[in-house]
Parts: structure tokens; C-alpha cells; sequence
């Protein structure tokens, strides 16, 4: 069985909440949706206070075209144009709305009748894509359009689909492909055609053998697709390691994934991409995983962009008793949260209850030179080496050690004996050093 | 007997010829220095703090000696006496030194802005700014974790343990500005020492007015002072207010009106 070939580790998988059913979260009393939700350049509110909206109208502009759209998730009044306090803890620009009702847009299909036929072209499809608002949902939240559109001179040669979930606890992937298998082979469809390839493939872990099974029976009726079983390490969900995973070719330094001829997307997007273009529904909701190993019902639930997550912890039960860390994601890349205000985005894959015990970090010792961070590193990067010049401010030096290359996955500080915050002093670095490489490509 | 002899001779040929070679290369690969360089160098404090632009000392006095005038440069550690000195070996007029000193804008205590949650990860203030807004519901003030303290060359800097929060001895503070440099958040910055800007600041950074639900002394924008000063010194910069240094008169007015003691008096 395939999977990438370098560095990598395979953490305990507790996948709590596998095979629930996905559950429609209520409606809060108030949404509160942020101008900024998806990588690139901030948007522009196009409303106003005293504003009533519909569910699915256009609320954020994007702001460029790195960026995207941002539609009202509820229908209701706008409240206030404020700030919120984002998952980092910083505070954001946001618009407020009250729920008033749940009154849609009328162009919005929402019956649940599968539509197979997409008569659009590529560039119709985009524009498409484009206008709901789609970004990739797997939690890099890099807008789809963008993706699909290649730099001059490129061109994709195969799509390959993320449905790897190497994330321990999460699984909200999962019961989507267990639950709408049709709707996302459609939208792989219409995203081949999008991109303009005819190959697609379907990576996913072994540990689905349900959603590898029903998926690669529904794929009988497609043309094109392909379901590869990937064995089970983490992170194959990352872009280049997925890529290495499912075609072998490997992408150099620095580069996109076009430059080897692929275009990866998350399975969500291509759930999202075919109720935007089949149904005319822009990217309102999305199904998250709640978990933690003393939750009282535990379960994966289709919120509404904008509710913030108490009101979604509420419903299974409010915060248990024995919780140190609050996490909005996945245990090895999600973010830990300051407080249960901040409002569930775009690129929210779950909310993950750890308890104290587990949560408090252990104290750090000195590098004993074991190199486990170097031999399971993804990207053959050395950590040990890059955290020492972090200490010691050498950014010339971590931009030669490749430090850009980083994808942040939090296997050196998992996998360290010592306990050293390897990833905190990477993470500095990313950001020092991209600062710096900006400056110098604005200066010429 | 003859050996001392054939050694000597050897050994004081091998000494005459090395003499005659380094005689001939420091001729000939001459590099005439300004003996001024030196003179300065010897008045320099020898810190190497960095404080004037310079990497060293000796960067600084080379700089001197090379500009047409003193104008903008500054030994911050010496300050007027020493840039007198240097004045007078080069025969240029030295500039009005007008002394600063580093001020700490954040009065966010352990008390007044209760810690909600813990950071286990590296002590590092630039580490949790980059992370995250901070273990106080504060995402602008002081994060106490002393990446201000390390680069002081001068001793003039440390964290209060009670308050977690970094405090300045103005006799031993240089404006070096390291500690300016260091801080993630962008919370010291450099006074002039003595006059309404050191006595009379805002003692808060925050340019949102919701941190007054985290923090007790932050700066709410309630403009009760901008109203009540006559000198018409208070500005408001976004939401947040600034006390302008030329115009203030120290009447002490804003720092009783201010209803969450945001500005403070220094006696």
C-alpha cells in the first residue's frame, strides 16, 4: 500500500466520533462572521448596520484575487461592524448579524436531489467558484479559484483529492464521504473539468475502509476517478506529501504542486464545489468534528460559518469538567483556543476537548542529539538545528536551512524527547524570514 | 663551541632577512589611518551598544571623523559631555543632546489584567506573539516574558516578579534603544527624559477599546481627557490617546480625570 516515503509518525488515532451521523447544529442567537477567513488579502464589507440579509447573500468582497467572497451564513439584521477575537487570540474585524428566521435566497436549490449534469466550461466554473466563495477546507483555507487557475506557461495533468484525514480525533471527512459519496464524485467531476485534466484520485487512510469501499463502488459509474488506499501516517494530508503519496513525483523547494502537474483538493471543497455549482449555494456552512475524550456525546455537526462555539458546545453538553485545552482543529495542527467566543470559520475542521493532564507540556530539557526530530520530519528539514538559530536570531541561516519549507505539521515537537518547543521557534522563523523575503522582492 | 656560533649566525640572518621583508610590505601596503579614529575612540564609552546606528564604538568614531558635521550623531550612553569632547578633538560644533530614556507603556499587572489562560511553549515573547494574543484576554500589552530584559547591555531593565511587568531604572538606562528593538509588541519607546513626555504618558499601547473588559488600566478612548485639557495637548490616534509632549503644561488634569488611571504621573 502506498504513502510518502519520507519522515513521518503515526500517532494514536482516537477517532472518537467515527460513523456519527452528521448532525444539523441549531441556530444561534447571533453570527458573527469575520472579514478575514481565508488566506490572502482581507475583504470589504459591502453591508451595513440595520442591513436585513438572506441566507447565501454576499456580505465580504473579496479583496483581491487572493481572496474570497464571504456570504451571509443566517438571515437576519446586521447588528454592528465590529472586531472579534479569532482562533490566534488576536482581535478581528467582523460584521455581527442577529438571526431573524431562517429565510434563504430564492435562487438557492435546497431540496437534496442529486444533479449529475454540469453543461458549464471551465472558466464558467471558476467564475462560479470564485463568487461562492469557496477556499480549501481542509484548514489551509488557500481560495479554490486560485488553485485552479495555474500560472501562464503550467498546466495540471491530474487532480488528486484529500481525503486522507491523518488528523488523530477528527472525521468529519470521513462521515461526509460516508454520507453524500454521489455529490462529492460529481464534484470531483466538475472539478476535473474545472481544471482540465481526466485523471482524478481519491487519496484516503486505510483506517476508512468504509468510505474506501462505498467510494470506490459509487466511482464504478464515473469516468476517470480513482480511489487510492493510502497507508496510514501522519501527515499524508499535506499537499506535497499526498502528491509524493498518490503519483510518486516529488516537488522541488519553494515550488506549487502545478509545477509536477497536480492540483490537490480537499474532499469538503469538492463537496462545497458541487453545491455551488449544482445547487447555487455558496460556502455558508460546514461540517466539524466535536471530540475529546470526556465529551458526553461526541459527534460531527454542519454549523453555519459565524456561530461562535460555545453556542455549538452548548448543544453537546457544554465544556467537561476535567478540560486543560481547548483546541480548534485537529490535536497536531490546530489551534489552541483563548476563549469559546471566537466564531466557527471557514477553515474550522473541529473543536477538541484535552484534558489537563494531557494538555500541560512536560519541562524542557536540553537536545541530547537523539535526531528524531530530523529522521521523521516530512520535509527532511532539521528542527533541532533551525530552533537553535531561532533562539539565537540567525535568519540568514534558517532561510539557507530551507526553514520556508516548513509545513508546520508539529511532528518535531511531538516526536522530542527533551520536550523542546522545536515548532514555537520554527514558526518564528517562517514568519521573520517571510517578512524579510517580502522586503527584498518589494525592493526590487 | 662552533655550533652556538653557526646557530647564532643562522638564526640572526633568518631575523635580519624577515626584518628587511616586513620592513618592505608595511611600506609598501600602507594603509594611512586618520590618527583622529583613534582619538575619539579612546573619549567612547567602549559599549559597543549599538544605540548611535553603529555596530561598534569604532564604527561610530570612524563616522564622526567622516562626516562633514556632528549633526545627527549621537553617542546615547555618553551623551552631552562625551559628544563635547568628541566636538572638540575634530573642531566641529557637537549637537544639543536632549537626553531620552526608554519607557515601559503598558501598566498591565498580574492584578489588573488577570492572566486567563497558560502558555507552556518556549519563554520567548517573540514566540507567543507570533503564536497567539497572549495568555491575558490583552492581545497588545507586555507579555512579561523579558525578551527586553536579555539584550540590555546596561542592567537597566528587569521584570518585576510581582507584576510581570519589565521596569526602567532612568539612571541607568541609555537609550540604546536594544530593548525598543526586542519587543514584539512595540510597547517601549524613547522619551525625552524630564520633560511632560517622560513625566505625563498614556501607560497604555491598546488600539481597541474592548480590552478594557481584560485589563483594568487600559485605555477605554472615553475622550474624558482630550475634554478636560486645556492646553489642547490630548489627541485621539484611532482609539486610543496621545499626549503631545510640545504642548502639555503638567497641569496633572487628565491623569485625575482618566477613570481607569491609564495616564500616568511620574514624580
Amino acid at each position: 500500500m502506498k504513502r510518502f516515503k519520507m519522515g513521518g509518525v503515526h500517532p494514536k488515532e482516537n477517532k472518537l466520533s467515527a460513523g456519527k451521523q452528521i448532525v444539523e447544529a441549531t441556530l444561534p442567537k447571533q453570527v458573527v462572521i469575520p472579514l478575514v477567513q481565508s488566506l490572502g488579502a482581507p475583504g470589504q464589507s459591502v453591508v451595513a448596520v440595520g442591513d436585513v440579509v438572506k441566507v447565501g447573500q454576499l456580505i465580504v468582497k473579496a479583496g483581491g484575487f487572493v481572496s474570497a467572497n464571504i456570504h451571509s451564513s443566517v438571515s437576519g439584521k446586521i447588528s454592528a461592524i465590529g472586531t472579534t477575537i479569532d482562533a490566534s487570540g488576536y482581535n478581528v474585524p467582523a460584521v455581527f448579524i442577529e438571526v431573524e428566521g431562517d429565510e434563504w435566497l430564492k435562487t438557492i436549490d435546497r431540496t437534496n436531489d442529486l444533479k449529475r449534469e454540469c453543461n458549464l466550461s471551465s472558466e464558467e466554473i471558476i467564475k462560479t467558484i470564485t463568487d461562492a466563495g469557496i477556499v480549501g477546507m481542509g484548514g489551509a483555507t488557500f481560495p479554490t479559484h486560485v488553485k485552479l487557475s495555474p500560472p501562464p506557461g503550467k498546466k495540471a495533468d491530474v487532480l488528486i483529492i484529500n481525503a486522507v484525514e491523518c488528523e488523530p480525533y477528527l472525521t468529519c471527512d470521513h462521515q461526509l464521504m460516508l454520507e453524500k459519496p454521489l455529490e462529492i464524485l460529481v464534484g470531483v467531476t466538475i472539478l476535473m473539468k474545472a481544471a482540465k485534466v481526466t485523471k482524478a484520485y481519491i487519496g484516503i487512510e486505510n483506517n476508512k475502509k468504509d468510505a474506501i469501499e462505498l467510494l470506490k463502488q459509487t466511482a464504478r459509474s464515473f469516468t476517470g476517478i480513482e480511489i487510492v488506499p493510502l497507508r496510514v501516517q501522519y501527515p499524508q494530508g499535506g499537499e506535497k506529501q499526498l502528491i509524493d503519496a498518490v503519483i510518486g513525483r516529488q516537488i522541488p523547494s519553494g515550488a506549487l504542486p502545478v509545477e509536477v502537474g497536480a492540483v490537490v483538493q480537499n474532499v469538503a471543497t469538492a463537496f462545497a464545489v458541487y453545491e455551488a455549482i449544482q445547487k447555487h449555494k455558496p460556502l455558508i456552512d460546514r461540517v466539524i468534528t466535536i471530540t475529546g475524550k470526556s465529551i458526553k456525546s461526541h459527534g460531527n455537526y454542519r454549523v453555519r460559518l459565524g456561530t461562535p462555539m460555545n453556542s455549538v458546545v452548548e448543544q453537546v453538553g457544554g465544556i467537561p469538567e476535567d478540560t486543560g485545552k481547548i483546541i480548534s482543529g485537529g490535536p497536531m495542527m490546530g489551534k489552541a483556543l483563548k476563549t469559546l467566543e471566537v466564531p466557527v470559520v471557514k477553515g474550522t475542521s473541529g473543536i477538541l476537548f484535552i484534558p489537563t493532564f494531557a494538555a500541560t507540556r512536560k519541562n524542557m530539557q536540553n537536545c541530547i542529539r537523539c535526531a528524531k526530530c530530523v529522521v521523521d520530519c516530512p520535509m527532511g528539514l532539521e528542527p533541532f538545528l533551525l530552533m537553535s538559530q531561532g533562539e539565537r536570531s540567525m535568519w540568514t541561516e534558517m532561510e539557507k536551512d530551507r526553514v520556508m519549507d516548513c509545513i508546520e505539521c508539529g511532528i518535531c515537537s511531538y516526536t522530542c524527547p527533551s520536550n523542546r518547543p522545536l515548532l514555537d521557534y520554527i514558526r518564528l522563523g517562517k514568519t521573520t524570514v517571510g517578512k524579510i523575503i517580502r522586503n527584498r522582492q518589494a525592493k526590487k | 663551541m662552533n655550533i652556538v656560533f653557526v646557530s647564532v649566525f643562522i638564526l640572526g640572518l633568518w631575523g635580519a632577512l624577515s626584518a628587511l621583508v616586513l620592513y618592505f610590505t608595511s611600506k609598501k601596503f600602507n594603509f594611512p589611518t586618520n590618527p583622529l579614529i583613534a582619538e575619539v575612540e579612546a573619549v567612547l564609552p567602549a559599549v559597543n551598544c549599538g544605540g548611535c546606528g553603529q555596530a561598534s564604538c569604532h564604527g561610530f568614531a570612524v563616522a564622526c571623523v567622516k562626516s562633514n558635521s556632528l549633526h545627527n550623531m549621537v553617542c546615547t550612553v555618553g551623551g552631552k559631555s562625551i559628544m563635547e569632547d568628541v566636538a572638540s578633538i575634530l573642531g566641529k560644533t557637537a549637537n544639543p543632546v536632549i537626553p531620552t530614556v526608554a519607557v515601559v507603556r503598558c501598566g498591565g499587572s498580574c492584578e489588573l489584567r488577570p492572566h486567563i489562560n497558560q502558555f507552556g511553549g518556549a519563554s520567548s515573547c517573540a514566540v507567543v506573539h507570533n503564536l497567539y494574543g497572549g495568555e491575558t484576554g490583552c492581545s497588545w500589552g507586555c507579555i512579561g516574558l523579558g525578551d527586553c530584559v536579555e539584550p540590555c547591555k546596561f542592567d537597566a531593565i528587569k521584570i518585576n516578579p510581582e507584576t510581570l511587568l519589565p521596569e526602567i531604572s532612568d539612571n541607568k538606562c541609555t537609550s540604546c534603544n536594544a530593548c525598543v528593538t526586542a519587543c514584539p509588541k512595540g510597547i517601549i519607546e524613547l522619551r525625552n527624559l524630564g520633560e511632560p513626555a517622560h513625566k505625563i504618558y498614556v501607560n497604555c499601547v491598546a488600539k481597541d477599546s474592548g480590552v478594557a473588559d481584560s485589563c483594568a488600566v487600559a485605555c477605554n478612548g472615553c475622550e474624558k481627557c482630550v475634554e478636560v485639557c486645556e492646553d489642547k495637548a490630548i489627541n485621539m490616534i484611532g482609539q486610543l490617546v496621545y499626549i503631545d509632549s510640545t504642548f502639555c503644561t503638567l497641569c496633572g488634569k487628565c491623569v485625575s480625570v482618566c477613570p481607569t488611571n491609564a495616564i500616568v504621573e511620574k514624580k
